[in-house]
């Protein structure tokens, strides 16, 4: 049995009255690419929030290798939906992909040329060096996408949580950034997605959570990617062709 | 006195000194503050907290009984702040956006502001005359100390700033992000609202409630149109800021009853114009100059392209072909012909024209090169 990277226990989280998650159990073995899918309001992106302490949950508690999440922060790494940030803030690419060293800096320390070639090394991973000292408003959309790919790379992290990485982008920017995650998948790192374009799901993943308020199921690809949990997450009658 | 005897006066005149002095630092630091206020999309944030300092300067009179302004602003720092923490309240706790938390605090607190100062007019005391001038504020009534209090909430203020730079920087560009790398970003957050409510205080008894926010706003937005650097954005904020309160202090000295904090705003808004058109990045003027080029260039490539066609008919590329047949592309004028034969692309000989072997070669390859750069 693989080690357990990220384990939730009964985690509730409500912005209102109604809950937006509700009991949901969680295990997620060491060194799995997994993709978090269900409809829209199922609560994906607030499984993240709340894992990372952005949201605070009702109840409910989560480990990260077997110690809470505050203790184990380091080994965590966040790449929030594009569209949460404001493109035009005044500073380049570079300087986005820096700001992922600025946790392991701790308060008061400035990056210094260690950081900023830790900085360059993930743009050029992402294949974006020669944008380096481009305004982030003068980038596309793809480029913007592998641009907070590499500030999470710059973490050099043990898991990592991505909020809908593939939305909006371009199909060659698509195949790129599933290449680095699958590499990333190759070193032994855990990887998180929320994802919601099931037809690539086993092409791309080889763990799966359902998830739709509650947790449907959860686990490898190949055993439960099937019409049946398809069909107790979004409530119809899903047929989905896998591709050979 | 006209602005060049207000020039010569400034350095010797102690009075002009003082103002100057205070409006230039309160300019800087507004404007510095002003930026993050602006990139945080709080500008109306400023507006709120100024309205919201009134009834503090009404009750610490009440209480006091004094005018000194460092009591009457201290009590504007309350409320000011009061004011700012039940916005945050209202945003978090409630379903209300915060362009309605912000409108609902100014006029509730400025309301309640009008009515003290209105109470304490008629109060039976020859001391409550002055009060209203924190509406549309004074620069006259500055004296040494408020200039010092000024200068050292500047300096304590760049302090902190240069201390904490990275942190704000990335709690203005990513809040959520910087939460998951484990800084408090309640702290930072409260860091930067305090200095900003600090600096709106210490500019009523200059500008005034009512324009104040200004100060904050104006000085940035015309920054961010000439940098696409935070540093920078926040130094030339700082300096627009300085620039509007001094000549704001010379015009309103050289003409009589000019009052002075709204000359300054006017300035400071002169510099925003001034920037939105004539920036050479984001200004409409280049934009559209850019804009008119780009159409132009489109148009003589495409009457190329035509050519080219035309050209590619005939065995020898030079063949010389009829004007005439040019009538009937629709892009075609007389002077973008003009233009390719000065760009030596076609020749002209009487009623015909010929492409040249550059002119060829440019309008065979003209947009077939993959674009890979910006997908």
């Amino acid at each position: 049995m693989k080690k357990i990277a990220v384990k939730v226990d009964d985690l509730t989280v409500a912005y209102n009255y109604k809950p937006v998650l509700w009991d949901i159990d969680l295990e997620i073995p060491e060194g799995v690419l997994m993709a978090i899918v269900g409809p829209n309001g199922a609560g994906k992106s607030t499984l993240i929030k709340a894992i990372l302490g952005i949201l605070k949950p009702i109840a409910g508690s989560v480990s990260i290798y077997g110690k809470s999440y505050e203790k184990q922060r380091q080994l965590v790494a966040y790449v929030p939906q594009k569209g949460s940030v404001d493109w035009d803030f005044p500073t380049t690419a570079l300087d986005v992909v820096k700001m992922g060293t600025y946790g392991s800096l701790g308060w008061i320390k400035r990056p210094g040329q260690k950081e900023k070639k830790a900085a360059l090394e993930a743009l050029e991973k992402v294949g974006m060096l020669a944008f380096k000292n481009r305004q982030i408003s003068q980038l596309s959309g793809g480029q913007q996408q592998r641009i907070f790919l590499a500030r999470a790379l710059v973490q050099n992290a043990s898991i990592y949580f991505m909020d809908e990485p593939f939305q909006g982008v371009d199909a060659t920017t698509e195949i790129a950034i599933i290449n680095i995650l699958k590499e990333l998948r190759k070193a032994g790192k855990t990887v998180i997605v929320v994802h919601h374009d099931l037809q690539t799901v086993p092409e791309y993943f080889d763990w799966v959570t359902f998830l739709n308020v509650k947790k449907i199921a959860t686990g490898p690809v190949k055993d439960i990617f099937n019409d049946d949990n398809l069909t107790k997450t979004y409530g119809i009658n899903y047929k989905v062709s896998i591709q050979e | 006195m006209d602005i060049q005897e207000y020039f010569s006066l400034v350095f010797s005149d102690y009075t002009l000194r003082t103002i100057t002095l205070g409006t230039a630092i309160l300019g800087a630091v507004t404007g510095m503050l002003g930026s993050f206020a602006v990139l945080r999309k709080q500008s109306l944030l400023g507006d709120a907290i100024s309205h919201a300092a009134l009834p503090g300067i009404a009750i610490a009179f009440l209480i006091t009984g004094a005018k000194d302004s460092n009591t009457l602003l201290f009590g504007a720092l309350i409320s000011g702040l009061i004011g700012t923490f039940w916005i945050r309240g209202i945003i978090t706790k409630t379903h209300l956006k915060s362009d309605t938390a912000l409108g609902l605090i100014l006029s509730l607190f400025f309301g309640f502001g009008m009515l003290l100062l209105t109470f304490i007019q008629k109060q039976p005391n020859a001391n409550q005359a002055g009060l209203d001038k924190y509406l549309f504020g004074q620069a006259a009534t500055l004296v040494v100390s408020d200039v010092w209090m000024m200068a050292i909430v500047t300096g304590l203020c760049l302090l902190v700033m240069l201390t904490f730079w990275k942190e704000f920087k990335i709690l203005l560009f990513d809040a959520d992000y910087t939460k998951t790398l484990g800084f408090n970003t309640k702290f930072i957050d409260i860091l930067i609202t305090s200095f900003i409510v600090l600096a709106i205080v210490l500019g009523l008894q200059t500008v005034g409630v009512v324009l104040m926010s200004a100060m904050l706003l104006a000085p940035a937005a015309a920054a961010r149109q000439w940098t696409n650097s935070l540093s920078v954005m926040v130094f030339l904020a700082a300096i627009f800021g300085a620039f509007s309160g001094v000549l704001g202090t010379a015009i309103s000295a050289s003409q009589n009853n000019l009052s002075t904090g709204p000359v300054i705003v006017l300035v400071a808004s002169v510099f925003v114009v001034f920037s939105f058109i004539f920036s050479p990045s984001r200004g409409l003027l280049f934009k559209q100059l850019r804009f008119i080029k780009n159409r132009r260039d489109l148009q003589l490539h495409k009457t190329l392209a035509f050519m080219h066609q035309i050209a590619a008919t005939h065995e020898d590329i030079s063949h010389p072909h009829a004007i005439k047949l040019l009538n009937s592309f629709q892009g075609y004028t007389k002077s973008t012909l003009q233009k390719l034969v000065d760009k030596d692309y076609v020749q002209l000989q009487g009623n015909m024209w010929s492409l040249t072997k550059i002119g060829f070669e440019t309008a065979a390859n003209l947009y077939t090169k993959q674009t890979t750069e910006d997908e």
